[in-house]
């Protein structure tokens, strides 16, 4: 084991354990001693301090620089997480993002004190409303989850006004996690479809079960296998014709940009993910951003407020009586919306178009290339993502969260595992525009030789990673001794 | 195309190597009606110097307080941002990766996260907190979804001195859920136990209350909680996480879930967002809370580790009966506050709450003293209070803004039917001579310069 490795699996201190009484790490401007002196109100003043960390600002430094290369990362290397859209995120749009004509601005300036932020607002809904195919759009929602739950709360203020809020929502199998959590918040059931033998929703599944309770179905396209939905067109009319509204979550929207678009698929309401599609970072987590656009018939439930331009200024319209209210307290993540733009504005129309056609060309190649080892799910083209099954290699005794560990002994995160849930042993990769050949040789190499070990020595990836910062970690063992914070000594 | 390497060279040997003779074949699961058969109507890509040309045009058309003294806040505040916590968070490291799904190579995400959430116990005194939220009102939905799931109670009482902005996400996110909200009136700013407690009844599942209140002004809170938990409902506290090196806890106040608005945590305004809900709630709520919470644990050779932990709460296990739709946190704002807490320290947080109070204070009684100029609420005021201007505070704004002074927030921007009322904020960044400068310019707004 290298030097390297020593070091950085030796155990990281946490920044409590480096405090000293007395250090300090940041001087806070001091009012003059003339001013009056603050005292809280009777018996409501702080009687023990909140026990943060009393460390200089070097030591802080050091403290996480070390903890951060204790992390993978786009920058450093291959991160094929299936629909999560792991592309570069371009530096120029951070750098953007952080200019001090947006970042100090408060929110609740008036819309001529911060023109330049709602010009921008207004400008990205322009693009994003021509990427997607619809008519009318909000900026507000934080993350795909969020655009999910606002659309649901727009249909169901549809389905309100229409005179009947109507029961269930219906989704495939396939359907991302968040989908029925969201349906339920919404106040609605879920009704969940099995997939048909193609991995495409099952048509005549859905014919039985749509009737006036239906109040909508959520699709995602191209689905969570990687596949077009082929038959679309056929599935929205279907809905519709049952006075359902159809929603697309836009999760894989990588694949299509400048090939097809939902709006004009039929679809009534579509959210994107910047943080995926439109190259604002994931941030270990978040911010995220996640847009909802929508057709015509449901403008008037938008969330307040909705920017709009009287002549060439950009405006908050906050009087829109059937507004389903507002997701976000101010306007959403502003900061992802100046990075999503700048993005787009580096690569024009053409430029997108060209982003999806190498996503699929990149996905495609993985899917011929690694074929001769793992069993591809459905065997045809897929878009932006392939989707296979580690059943092979459970056959030999080795399971894909084996498969999954041991690529982090080459430097390469996983893919997405175990989801979605209808494919045996999941392995979901989408490789992203972003990737070079070269990497996807490298790649491919790395994973046939994983399939060898499997069938020679499984025991080596049933104990993988090695090199590591930690190794396997005693997940249960968290959940059953919970420690979610630091106690100090006491 | 800078973000693409593969040439067309690649491209073609790719496609001769997955058995296709071109990139149309790949596409062909998609009907040609549903084929854009256009180019999109989006101007040419360009080169990173007139993409960045564009944007600081807009940028320079903002009144930004980076060259203003800023007096705004209402839920977003003008704190300094120490350049190491900038520096920390431009790293690739923790900008470009995701959700931490494989513990072993997120280490750095997830003990960060720890560290925040140990932060946010020490800041409000309370046993355990998630690792975060949107923002403030979507913490507050869900300290609202948690509460009616922990007493099976459906009603929520809060009053006008909690921000409107966030009763207004909450109230959008419950609108499915049957959820009955009663606002108390507060005339004179203060969340009174008559006004608040009159509401209480055997189906209110939580109290909700600001402290410090929306208006600025510290209320005594304890009688109000003795109250709601006499009837059995839960307590809610919204509270400023600034405010916690001089005030009382909400811990130690009683609260059951306290959520907050971490922006001032090292994070610029940005124009609202991304922020960064605080949330955190006593030992027998943990199973029922929302979003990502970090735990410790140890690896096969024993060594302390850190994964995500009670995930059997969550959507993709879970599905339509998770606590919450949620699926990420804000990972890196949550980062931004760790660093700038963790330089902060007990001290620096004291500081930041004294100096703010104290010129708040100061420029209470200098503005107390020019004609025309209300302050409607008596009693203590932590960081910010409520003027009453002679005129339309709207324009007493523009008025100020030519004085390069961003005067507060007019509740009208807020739904409120006040057009006098103006919020002013201090924080540590404002200066003596800035609030002359302000006292000043009001002056000169009396004696007719506004007009």
């Amino acid at each position: 084991m290298s030097r390297d490795v020593k070091a950085l699996q030796s155990e990281s201190p946490l920044i409590f354990e480096q405090s000293k009484s007395g250090r300090v790490g940041y001087q806070v401007p001091q009012a003059p001693t003339s001013l009056p002196a603050f005292e809280a109100p009777a018996g409501l003043a702080r009687e023990t301090a909140p026990r943060l960390p009393e460390v200089s600002e070097n030591i802080a430094v050091r403290h996480y620089v070390n903890l951060s290369v204790r992390n993978h990362h786009i920058d450093r290397d291959f991160y094929p997480l299936g629909s999560c859209t792991m592309k570069y995120n371009p530096k120029i749009n951070d750098e953007m993002s952080g200019l001090p004509g947006f970042a100090g601005l408060n929110p609740w300036q008036s819309p001529r004190s911060a023109q330049g932020a709602l010009q921008l607002m207004w400008e990205l809904s322009q693009s994003l409303l021509e990427v997607t195919g619809m008519d009318a759009i909000t900026l507000q929602p934080a993350a795909g989850a969020q655009g999910e739950f606002t659309a649901l709360l727009m249909f169901r203020a549809y389905h309100q006004k229409n005179g009947n809020v109507r029961k269930r929502i219906v989704i495939p199998d396939s359907a991302h996690g968040t989908n029925p959590a969201s349906i339920v918040l919404a106040g609605y059931g879920v009704t969940q479809l099995p997939s048909d033998e193609n991995g495409l929703m099952d048509i005549e599944a859905l014919k039985r079960t749509l009737d006036e309770d239906v109040a909508g179905l959520m699709i995602t396209n191209p689905n969570t296998l990687g596949l077009f939905e082929t038959k679309i067109a056929k599935i929205i009319d279907l809905v519709h014709e049952a006075g359902g509204l159809v929603y697309m979550d836009g999760a894989n929207l990588n694949a299509l940009m400048g090939i097809s678009r939902p709006g004009d698929m039929g679809f009534d309401a579509c959210h994107m993910n910047l943080h995926k599609t439109f190259s604002t970072p994931h941030g270990g987590g978040g911010p995220g951003s996640g847009p909802v656009a929508i057709k015509e018939k449901l403008a008037k439930f938008l969330p307040v407020p909705v920017l709009v331009k009287k002549g060439d200024q950009a405006l908050w319209d906050w009087d829109r009586t059937d507004s389903i209210g507002s997701v976000h307290t101010f306007y959403g993540n502003f900061g992802m919306l100046v990075r999503a733009l700048t993005y787009i504005k580096s690569l024009g129309g053409n430029g997108l178009r060209a982003i999806s056609e190498n996503a699929i060309i990149n996905a495609n190649y993985l899917r011929k290339k690694l074929s001769p080892a793992y069993q591809i799910h459905i065997d045809r083209a897929c878009m932006h993502e392939a989707v296979f099954s580690g059943s092979n290699q459970k056959a030999k005794g080795v399971r894909t969260t084996d498969i999954a560990k041991r690529l982090l002994d080459f430097g390469i995160h996983p893919p997405t595992v175990y989801f979605p849930l209808i494919v045996p042993e999941c392995l979901m990769i989408e490789p992203t525009e972003s990737e070079s050949k070269e990497m996807l040789d490298e790649f491919v190499d790395v994973m046939l030789r994983i399939d060898r070990e499997a069938g020679e020595s499984p025991e080596l990836l049933k104990h993988a990673p090695y090199t590591t910062p930690v190794r396997r970690l005693d997940e249960a063992g968290a959940a059953r001794n919970l420690n979610i914070r630091y106690h100090g000594n006491d | 195309m800078r973000y693409i390497p593969n040439t067309p060279d690649d491209r073609s040997a790719m496609l001769r190597d997955i058995g296709v003779s071109s990139l149309e074949e790949l596409l062909a699961p998609i009907p040609a009606d549903l084929r854009l058969k256009r180019p999109l109507d989006i101007a040419d890509g360009k080169s990173e110097w007139d993409v960045r040309r564009e944007v600081m045009e807009l940028a320079a058309m903002n009144q930004s307080a980076m060259n203003r003294a800023c007096f705004m806040g209402a839920g977003s505040y003008d704190h300094y941002v120490p350049a190491a916590v900038d520096a920390l968070g431009m790293r690739s490291e923790f900008v470009t990766a995701y959700t931490p799904y494989q513990p072993e190579v997120a280490q750095g995400t997830l003990q960060v996260i720890y560290e925040f959430q140990s932060m946010i116990c020490e800041l409000y005194d309370m046993p355990a907190a998630n690792a975060s939220l949107y923002d403030c009102g979507t913490a507050l939905s869900e300290a609202i979804s948690m509460a009616r799931a922990h007493t099976k109670r459906s009603r929520i009482v809060w009053s006008e001195a909690v921000n409107p902005a966030y009763r207004r996400v909450a109230e959008t996110n419950s609108v499915a859920q049957g959820v009955k909200f009663d606002c108390a009136r507060c005339p004179d700013g203060h969340q009174s136990h008559e006004a608040i407690s009159m509401l209480l009844g055997d189906d209110v599942a939580a109290l909700v209350v600001q402290y410090p209140n929306f208006f600025g002004v510290i209320d005594d809170l304890r009688k109000l909680v003795a109250s709601a938990h006499a009837n059995g409902s839960l307590v809610i506290f919204v509270t400023d996480p600034m405010a916690m090196g001089v005030l009382m806890s909400p811990g130690k106040l009683g609260a059951d879930i306290v959520v907050g608005e971490g922006q001032p945590l090292g994070n610029y305004m940005s124009f609202g967002g991304p922020y960064l809900g605080l949330f955190a709630a006593t030992n027998e709520l943990v199973r029922l809370m929302p979003g990502r919470i970090v735990g410790v644990t140890k690896d096969v050779d024993g060594r302390r580790g850190y994964v995500l932990t009670l995930q059997t709460r969550e959507q993709h296990i879970r599905r339509d009966k998770a606590t919450s739709n949620v699926c990420t946190n804000q990972g890196l704002i949550a980062a931004r506050a760790t660093f700038y807490l963790s330089m902060l320290g007990p001290q620096g947080l004291r500081e930041i709450g004294e100096t703010s109070a104290r010129l708040t204070r100061y420029m209470q009684l200098a503005m107390s003293k020019v004609p025309g100029f209300h302050q409607p609420h008596k009693g203590p005021h932590l960081r910010e209070f409520l003027m009453s201007v002679p005129g339309s505070a709207e324009e007493f704004v523009i008025f100020m803004a030519a004085r390069g002074i961003l005067a507060g927030v007019p509740l009208t921007r807020m739904g409120l039917n006040d057009e006098r009322g103006l919020l002013v904020a201090l924080t540590e960044k404002r200066s003596v001579e800035e609030i002359d400068s302000y006292v000043q310019g009001a002056t000169e707004w009396t004696q007719g310069g506004g007009k």
